[in-house]
């Protein structure tokens, strides 16, 4: 028993922060922008992140340089992609490279600190049940945060007036903005929202994930998180299941070779992926079919006047 | 076709960031790296090598380094770049460096090469590596007196003989302490992805292990192990910052004297496609200081080290029983010979687990 609960702690563990940055780039890719730059604007934010609590000596501080950096971050791609007009594929790798070489640079001097991670919620009684309690009143603020945001953004696209303009954007840009909507600045606000995921994600990892900074320490989580969004055809009830499951296998076949099952381990390391992509296929070939992409994603739009 | 050719371009872009500067006449010299020069394990100590090789003769030397180099196809581009910058010796300092490496120095026969890990050869490429299966013994030795469950947790990158041949060696050891030590292995299938290998680290100690060693390059594993209040052994560089009360021990890669020697020979003009692989006799790598254990134990590793120092002990002494009961080819008379060690890609008797791929 003792053992489930552990592996369920390591699959949350392992699933926050994908789910942290494939949310804000789902919301992104629904105004209709691709921005591929999430693993450069996680790592940033793991760098200033661990910079912050760092310095400060307070996780939430930490966690808000993190928001604070990937927000600049995205604001760099909202300014060539949005405002300049630049392709956004091309500037979304080129975000990557950046976050990249810049994360390296301001983590240089912190590279070998160690800090104290963000402690776990503790409620006598509740957290002390047995299987279920420290995995539903045992886990870091992140974790909870992550729940939050999935079930703020599933709220704000279904059932606002507001979520229903931004998906608008998303998929008939020229539409939306004879309405008279602003486009653009709708667009800037979810890239920015975007890159403050990305940046929150990144932060997760030296700030809960393991305590410490080193350069590339998101080592392709944001491209895993893009997938996501993908695979999961811009629905987040659909994000969670993806979200949860790459973890959930990932952490399995991690144990599956602990207790010596005889599967090479390569096939093993490649279950998450598979297992991910086969699953969410399904999920949406069950209902409607067809593609689900927002119809102007990744395309540029200059208003006309 | 607009949009791949501009992933391609950016890719291209990512393999890394150069730095050099720049001197009239003085022998470039040229460094390929795995991963960042801030991973605190393999590249870093590379690194550490090539700053002391700057130091020592810095006055005749310039030299250049490219980290976050992929291994496969895109290292040749990268050691190429090097080539062409006007690099006359050239590290690549990863295993799968190996066939790119042999790729470029047919290419230019006139620029030297040096491979760190593998074992193909040219008369302008050399290979070096270091016997760390002797700091994996006496890791064993430890860790069979330390766990108290009998179980160890041992973290594996790939299943190449370099690694296969460290858990062998780590468990013949065990074994002369614990004959029913047991352990459990998990392949992260990275050399550096500290998340995972600080779920791999998780997964063992949940399984039971209470002594982990890893074969990958982050210190994650350390800090879990100190988190968890288990024991753990540090990779490639000191980790003992990441679990004062953790670490037992570290096998520290000391490439600085082999890179001094090798660019000298350069320099000299009597540089040849040599095969260096030096154990603890050779100052190629060190054992960090035992700590956090009794001292009967750490007289054990002491005793152990000197022993293997001075050549009067040798971990894959024969017999050494394979997985299936059966004795190994002896090889090199008392022991096993390097070509076996080198080449290893089987498990001794006494690990439950099976081999990957076999």
């Amino acid at each position: 028993m003792e053992l489930v609960e552990a592996i369920i702690l390591a699959v949350l563990a392992a699933s926050t922060p994908l789910l942290i940055a494939a949310t804000g780039e789902l919301v992104t890719e629904r105004a209709g922008v691709l921005n591929l730059g999430v693993e450069g604007m996680m790592i940033v934010g793991a760098a200033c992140g661990f910079a912050g609590a760092w310095l400060t000596g307070s996780i939430f501080i930490g966690a808000l340089f993190g928001i604070v950096a990937g927000t600049a971050m995205s604001l760099i791609f909202a300014l060539m992609a949005l405002g300049l007009a630049v392709n956004q594929v091309a500037t979304g790798l080129a975000l990557t490279i950046l976050g990249i070489g810049l994360s390296g640079l301001i983590g240089a001097g912190f590279v070998g600190e160690r800090i104290k991670p963000a402690v776990d919620l503790y409620i006598p009684g509740l957290t002390d049940i047995p299987l279920v309690g420290r995995v539903l009143f045992g886990e870091n603020a992140f974790v909870y945060c992550s729940i939050a945001l999935i079930i703020g953004v599933w709220w704000f696209l279904y059932r606002t007036r507001a979520g229903l303009i931004l998906r608008a954007c998303g998929d008939n840009h020229v539409s939306a903005h004879a309405l008279g909507y602003p486009v653009l600045r709708i667009r800037t606000f979810a890239v920015m929202f975007g890159g403050a995921c990305a940046g929150l994600a990144g932060a997760y990892l030296p700030l809960a994930y393991t305590p410490f900074f080193i350069p590339g320490m998101t080592a392709g989580r944001g491209w895993i998180a893009l997938a996501l969004v993908v695979f999961s055809s811009w629905r987040p009830g659909r994000l969670v299941v993806g979200a949860y499951l790459f973890g959930a296998v990932t952490i399995l076949q991690l144990h599956a070779q602990g207790w010596g099952v005889g599967i090479p381990s390569q096939f093993m390391s490649a279950l998450p992926y598979l297992a991910t992509v086969i699953v969410l296929v399904l999920l949406s070939r069950a209902r409607t079919g067809g593609s689900t992409a927002p119809a102007a994603l990744g395309t540029v739009f200059v208003p006309d006047r | 076709m607009r949009k791949p050719l501009l992933a391609l371009a950016a890719g291209l872009l990512l393999a890394g960031s150069v730095s050099a500067a720049s001197a009239a006449e003085k022998l470039k010299v040229g460094f390929i790296y795995l991963g960042p020069i801030g991973d605190l394990g393999w590249t870093y100590q590379h690194d550490l090598g090539r700053q002391a090789l700057v130091k020592e003769l810095g006055d005749q030397i310039e030299t250049t380094y490219l980290e976050n180099v992929p291994e496969g196809p895109d290292a040749e581009r990268s050691i190429e770049q090097l080539v062409r910058a006007g690099n006359k010796l050239i590290f690549t300092t990863s295993f799968g460096y190996m066939d790119p490496t042999l790729k470029v120095a047919k290419k230019y026969p006139n620029v030297h090469f040096e491979h760190a890990t593998g074992y193909k050869r040219n008369p302008n490429m050399s290979t070096y590596s270091a016997k760390w299966y002797q700091g994996r013994y006496i890791q064993g030795l430890i860790a069979a007196k330390m766990s108290k469950s009998g179980v160890l947790g041992y973290i594996g990158s790939f299943p190449i003989p370099e690694v296969v041949s460290g858990i062998n060696a780590t468990m013949v050891a065990a074994q002369t302490i614990n004959p029913n030590i047991k352990v459990k292995i998990i392949w992260a299938n990275t050399w550096f992805d500290p998340g995972k290998e600080a779920d791999a680290a998780k997964a063992l100690i949940d399984q039971g292990a209470d002594v982990i060693m890893q074969h990958t390059d982050s210190p994650a594993a350390m800090q879990i192990a100190s988190e968890r209040g288990k024991l753990a052994f540090g990779q490639d560089s000191e980790m003992i910052k990441f679990g004062p009360k953790t670490q037992l021990t570290s096998i520290l890669d000391t490439w600085g004297p082999y890179y001094i020697e090798r660019v000298k020979a350069e320099l000299a003009g009597t540089w040849k496609s040599e095969d260096s692989w030096g154990g603890l006799d050779s100052h190629m790598f060190a054992m960090a200081p035992y700590t956090n254990m009794p001292d009967d134990v750490k007289k054990i590793a002491e005793d152990a080290q000197a022993a293997i120092t001075a050549g009067k002990l040798h971990p894959f002494k024969c017999p050494v029983v394979g997985q299936d009961g059966k004795e190994i080819e002896c090889k090199g008379g008392a022991n096993l010979d390097d070509g076996q060690i080198l080449g290893m890609n089987f498990y001794i008797k006494g690990i439950d687990d099976k081999l990957p791929g076999k």
